[in-house]
């Protein structure tokens, strides 16, 4: 009998990883992994930070070296777009006409940029980032002297203004909403942020329309706001969320919602196919729902459920969702998510930038902001999994360490 | 180009060459050796590149700055010896590295 051979779509932090752990874990038989851009797997958390600063290149983004793709005999099609799934005759086609079959097919085709329907947004340099070639093109443009406008006060965006604050040029954050990360964090953390990119030059104009984007000879030259005004930039960067390529999953019948449905083996639907990293549907047991999750740590756990179920061997211990970033000298940790909770604590004191805050239902952690505080940030981890009751006048009082608030 | 060698949990080795330049971890990551998962790419977030340094390249490791230690306080089966390899920079006086690694990484 042949060896069983898996076809994975999608080269980022997801599939790439899945190839390195399907052989980490003994499958010996043809990996086949299919990406769209030109480029082996890569991180993409350092485009918005490290490399747009140019403290990293290419070689120190990739996930593993050309030449491990050659011995570990992963067999690559880079340039390569998936086009259909016949689950039928268990085939993927791509756009070049290749049928490749498959015994279990990965899917990791990831989510791309919600870019803004309005007028201008075809403009030269309106930009999203969410892959190497849009952050080379972001970094192309911004320098010192240059004018970064960047729409949406999340994650991404505020990392693209601190390090656009750090090339020396200027940064505006637009935001819809009337504080920034209004959909991803709590009003405590909210004001911290924006007074620290404030206090180091970062400019915002909040609960503020966009309208359209103006440009001179096909370039951007500002952002005309609801009020009227218009916000001049050299630049603008889209950050206001991503959309899962679920497509390819949807046209070939497997269970989606907002995603690609799966299990925590990272199966869908259809026994043969799992689908792991931005574009899946997980289940959160500690939550009891579904959720898609955007983050590095959730593509490795399903990589690794993923590759654990294809080598037939026992599944990773599953973990608690976890995300971070850096912005300026801030380290920011997060664990859980703040489902149904009822009541934070804040943990420490936002003016000496290392504190926490501890999002609770009843008496149970269900997530925790950690700014500068990794222990909060360890701890509070710990305990979310353990789902355990937390003394609560213990969590607030700094005098009494994370260590004893865990014991 | 420094040869560290990396055992596993269960005693396998692994015998690497990595460039100076490149932390601990990432000669691990870009060879794919297994037991170091490094879930944060070496920014120090998530503990989950902990190895313990053989007792006599301790000196030549250095030692953990405080997010480490704090980071490290949380890891579990924590040594003396224990250092996140994302924060171990190698040069060429660490040509000939050993460090093996937990049982897991969490």
């Amino acid at each position: 009998m042949s060896k069983p051979r898996v076809v994975i779509v999608g080269a980022g932090h997801a599939g790439g990883s899945a190839a390195a752990f399907l052989r980490q874990y003994g499958f010996d038989g043809p990996i086949y992994l299919v990406g769209e851009e030109p480029l082996l797997p890569y991180q993409r958390p350092p485009l918005s930070k490290a490399w747009l600063k140019g403290e990293a290149d290419a070689d120190s983004l990739a996930l593993k070296p050309a030449a491990w793709y050659a011995e570990a005999e992963v067999a690559l099609r880079l340039g390569g777009v998936a086009s259909e799934i016949n689950r039928g005759a268990k085939t993927v086609t791509l756009a070049s006409g290749e049928a490749i079959p498959y015994d279990f097919l990965i899917l990791a085709t990831g989510a791309r940029a919600r870019m803004l329907p309005i007028p201008g947004a075809d403009l030269a340099n309106v930009l999203a980032l969410r892959t190497a070639a849009d952050a080379e093109h972001l970094k192309s443009v911004l320098g010192a002297g240059k004018r970064l406008a960047i729409i949406g006060g999340g994650y991404v965006g505020l990392e693209a203004a601190a390090s656009a604050r750090a090339l020396g040029a200027e940064a505006v954050v637009i935001e819809r909403e009337n504080r920034v990360l209004a959909r991803v964090a709590c009003p405590e953390l909210s004001h911290f942020f924006q007074r620290y990119h404030g206090e180091r030059g970062v400019t915002f104009e909040l609960h503020a329309g966009v309208e359209a984007f103006v440009g001179e000879d096909g370039k951007v030259t500002g952002v005309k706001l609801a009020d009227g005004r218009t916000v001049p930039c050299d630049a603008v960067l889209v950050g206001v969320g991503a959309h899962p390529n679920d497509e390819l999953a949807k046209d070939c019948g497997l269970d989606c919602a907002g995603g690609v449905v799966v299990d925590l083996e990272a199966r869908t639907s259809d026994p043969h196919i799992f689908a792991i990293g931005d574009v899946s549907h997980r289940p959160l047991p500690i939550y009891e729902r579904q959720f898609r999750l955007e983050s590095v740590p959730n593509a490795l756990e399903q990589a690794k459920q993923a590759a654990s179920a294809i080598a037939g061997r026992a599944g990773p211990t599953p973990e608690v969702p976890w995300f971070w970033s850096d912005q300026f000298d801030l380290k920011l940790q997060i664990a859980g998510l703040p489902f149904d909770a009822d009541r934070i604590i804040v943990r420490g004191n936002p003016d000496t930038a290392s504190f926490a805050v501890f999002h609770l239902k009843g008496d149970l952690i269900q997530a925790v902001e950690a700014v500068n505080a990794p222990p909060e940030f360890m701890a509070g981890k710990m305990l979310i999994a353990r789902r355990t009751p937390v003394s609560l006048d213990k969590l607030a009082d700094t005098t009494i360490s994370m260590k004893e608030v865990a014991a | 180009m420094a040869k560290i060698t990396y055992i596993e949990h269960d005693g396998t080795e692994h015998v690497v060459d990595v460039k100076p330049g490149l932390t601990v971890m990432e000669g691990a990551v870009k060879n794919n050796i297994p037991g170091i998962d490094a879930d944060c790419g070496g920014a120090c977030a998530c503990a989950t590149c902990h190895v313990y340094v053989k007792e006599e390249w301790r000196d030549k490791t250095g030692t953990a700055s405080a997010m480490e230690e704090s980071m490290l306080d949380f890891a579990e089966n924590v040594e003396a010896n224990s250092r996140l390899s994302c924060q171990i920079k190698v040069t060429d006086e660490l040509d000939g590295l050993v460090v093996s690694m937990p049982e897991n990484q969490h």
